[in-house]
């Protein structure tokens, strides 16, 4: 797999806006701004009270999110294009989502919300809700999802990628800077991790940077060949970018997103801690 | 969650003691910019944060104490300030786009 396979830029969504069998798919932490303009034809998905269980926290079972793809007549067979707000953040979080449950046909629209929006492209508040199907998913492909144990044995092992930026990852912060900061956690990171903010991995407009440009990135940070990789940041959605560039760009193997991230780590007991600033 | 919460600028409920906040709003020829996308970036040059301003051009930022850099995107238009945040302080900062 490829960014050929994986990703579509504005042009592809455009023209294939009435395609029946591709259904786009918007994943906004901010859900209003789907209800202010959103592609045509795309469905909204709310990543929070859709995609987490509402008690304990992990995903929604495999009969959950079958049962939410059947009602948001998402297919088996349809090709899903997703795309959001925040540098596609939440987005590249649902598309290792529904790659954990196994959809086939699955590509992230270049630049998100913001490139299309920057570009000055067509938006409408028109929702048109699409027929029920019967989704089948599969279960989980825990060879793309780290556990909190996997991360600490892999300390010093395997490869560690801190996609934070450089202030959360020293611990200078605990939260991104558009978010009041929490105290919840230690601060500081795991040992033996590098650090490549997922915004190294983007353009100023959102889209992703050449393959050329990605490769010599990680390899300048130190990510070692022939070792598996596991990523992770706050909550596990901007690591699911740095996933998506690595396995589903780059063609990376053994790439896993550890979606527990820095709000589980961060509180374990007696787990080593790294703390720079 | 790391998304950007609603950017209005009432700080109700927050503890402005604990926090440097950076705050402003977008113009454009005197006009404030709504929907404009505004960074933060960090004495590196850095991205930090994002947020996407309200329909009143206004953005806020929770920083560090220290010096960031603002810069801001719109459709044909990009501009930059320059902030110093302390703790328990709300730097107001305004950025012009051309």
């Amino acid at each position: 797999m490829s960014r050929a396979d994986n990703l579509v830029d504005a042009a592809w969504v455009e023209a294939h806006l009435d395609d029946p069998k591709v259904v786009l798919v918007e994943v906004d932490e901010d859900v209003s701004a789907y209800d202010k303009g959103h592609i045509r034809g795309a469905v909204r998905l709310d990543w929070k009270t859709e995609l987490q269980d509402p008690v304990k926290r992990d995903f929604v079972d495999k009969r959950s999110f079958e049962q939410l793809l059947s009602k948001k007549g998402i297919a088996n067979d349809d090709t899903v294009v997703l795309y959001g707000g925040n540098n596609n953040w939440f987005a590249a979080y649902a598309y290792w989502y529904f790659k954990l449950y196994g959809h086939a046909d699955i590509k992230l629209l270049d630049g998100g919300r913001k490139k299309w929006e920057l570009d000055s492209r067509e938006l409408t508040d028109e929702v048109r809700p699409r027929p029920a199907t019967e989704y089948v998913a599969k279960d989980q492909d825990l060879s793309i999802r780290a556990f909190r144990d996997e991360v600490v044995a892999a300390i010093g092992t395997k490869n560690l990628v801190d996609v934070r930026s450089p202030d959360e990852f020293t611990g200078k912060l605990l939260a991104p800077a558009h978010l009041p900061q929490e105290q919840s956690q230690r601060a500081g990171h795991v040992p033996t991790a590098i650090n490549v903010p997922w915004s190294k991995a983007a353009n100023e407009d959102g889209t992703f940077k050449s393959d050329d440009k990605l490769r010599e990135l990680y390899a300048a940070a130190g990510l070692k060949d022939g070792v598996e990789t596991i990523a992770y940041c706050r909550i596990g959605e901007r690591s699911s970018h740095t996933w998506f560039v690595l396995q589903e760009l780059l063609g990376h193997t053994g790439v896993k997103n550890y979606d527990g991230s820095w709000t589980e780590y961060g509180s374990l007991v007696g787990v080593p801690i790294e703390k720079t600033a | 969650m790391c998304g950007a919460p609603a950017q209005e600028l009432s700080l109700e409920g927050i503890d402005v003691g604990q926090e440097a906040v950076v705050q402003g709003t977008v113009t454009k020829g005197g006009e404030p910019v709504g929907g404009a996308f505004v960074r933060l970036l960090d004495g590196s040059g850095e991205f930090t944060a994002e947020v996407v301003t309200s329909a009143t051009g206004s953005f806020r930022f929770f920083a560090a104490p220290g010096e960031w850099t603002l810069r801001a995107l719109a459709p044909g238009a990009t501009g930059e300030a320059k902030a110093t945040a302390a703790l328990g302080a709300v730097a107001e900062t305004s950025i012009s786009l051309s």
